[in-house]
């Protein structure tokens, strides 16, 4: 019976293990309030470029609307909510001075050729594995702290 | 009497037929402007090259067919994922594209001086070199593009810019044939590299 009993364990185990999703490399999340920061990232920057943009998605779990207002970084007092678009073949970059609204009950990507955090004038060698340390600050949900993993230089090209 | 009469009647009915000739073809063949009709864009140009020293001249060019890039080093997406997606479809067409040129003209040449510009494409194919026109060259020769740029001012007191994100593809006569939009699909663009290069 105790063989029985631990044959059944060891084979929930292994449909639990199957069944569960592989966690994304790198992933993490970061909880603050009602809101879950799934994986900031940024890729690391292209020799002598100057800038960067950090990407995560912000997932708002309450039932009001909160709104993205800064950003900043250890590594560059200079650091800017953004949105890029197309129009045609025109791109358009822009800093969103009202910031970045994360509706209610809804997730907020922020990713390549859209929204991102603009690091701008860096002066010192980001390399793909550091990280990048700073802060969001929401209307509501207050001031998160949040790293950024630094990845290779064409994560999310092609 | 009768002659002229039959001579007036055939060249009565010639320019009949000539006049139904012409007006089908020129309402749905536009026959007259077929040679002339793909866009004219670029201009001769010749600018401070970041990658080799010295200057290119659109005119050494014939015989080589290469494209041409306007974006700047301050770009956070579309520069470098435009030069990372060439160098890729370069690395795949190897020395079928070999005397292939890229051309990545800089919208911003206050910022991007020449050996800034070389040290950033350093990151890319060596066949991406840069060029560097004045403030002064830079207008007319976007306009001649049709490539519009603008800054935008940020709230730090600097700023980034908009601008024309296609590659112009000049064939082996220096003449505009194709343009790769931004994310365009990879097979698209190697088989439109490939038609510049075999041309």
């Amino acid at each position: 019976m105790k063989l029985f009993k631990e044959i059944c364990f060891a084979t929930a185990l292994t449909f639990a293990a199957l069944v569960a999703p592989a966690p994304e490399a790198g992933a993490h999340e970061i909880k603050a309030g009602n809101l879950v920061i799934h994986h900031p990232w940024a890729r690391q920057p292209m020799k002598m470029s100057e800038v960067a943009a950090g990407f995560m998605q912000i997932e708002n779990k309450g039932t009001e609307d909160d709104r993205l207002i800064k950003a900043t970084a250890e590594i560059t007092p200079t650091v800017q909510i953004h949105e890029m678009k197309m129009e045609g073949d025109v791109m358009k970059m822009q800093e969103l001075p009202d910031g970045l609204v994360i509706p209610a009950g809804k997730t907020v990507e922020l990713k390549p050729k859209s929204f991102h955090i603009m690091f701008m004038g860096l002066k010192s060698k980001l390399m793909e594995g550091e990280e990048i340390k700073g802060t969001l600050v929401f209307e509501k949900a207050g001031t998160v702290e949040i790293d950024y993993e630094v990845t290779n230089p064409d994560a999310g090209m092609n | 009497m009768r002659r002229r009469r039959f001579i007036l009647m055939v060249a009565t009915l010639w320019m009949a037929a000539l006049a139904a000739i012409l007006l089908v073809t020129r309402g749905s063949t536009h026959w007259w402007t077929s040679v002339a009709s793909r866009p004219v864009i670029g201009q001769p140009f010749h600018l401070a090259a970041a990658r080799t020293g010295g200057f290119v001249d659109s005119r050494d060019l014939v015989g080589k067919p290469y494209g041409v890039f306007f974006g700047f080093t301050h770009c956070p997406e579309v520069c470098p994922t435009t030069l990372f997606e060439m160098s890729t479809a370069f690395g795949e067409l190897k020395d079928e594209a070999k005397d292939f040129r890229l051309f990545f003209i800089t919208v911003d040449p206050e910022r991007d001086k020449p050996e800034i510009l070389k040290d950033y494409l350093s990151n890319f194919d060596a066949r991406i070199e840069g060029l560097v026109p004045t403030l002064d060259e830079l207008p007319d020769l976007a306009r001649s593009f049709r490539v519009v740029y603008e800054k935008v001012p940020s709230s730090d007191g600097g700023y980034t810019m908009n601008h024309t994100a296609l590659v112009f593809l000049f064939d082996k006569q220096g003449e505009f044939k194709s343009s790769i939009s931004f994310g365009e699909d990879p097979d698209v663009r190697l088989k439109k590299l490939r038609l510049i290069i075999i041309e």
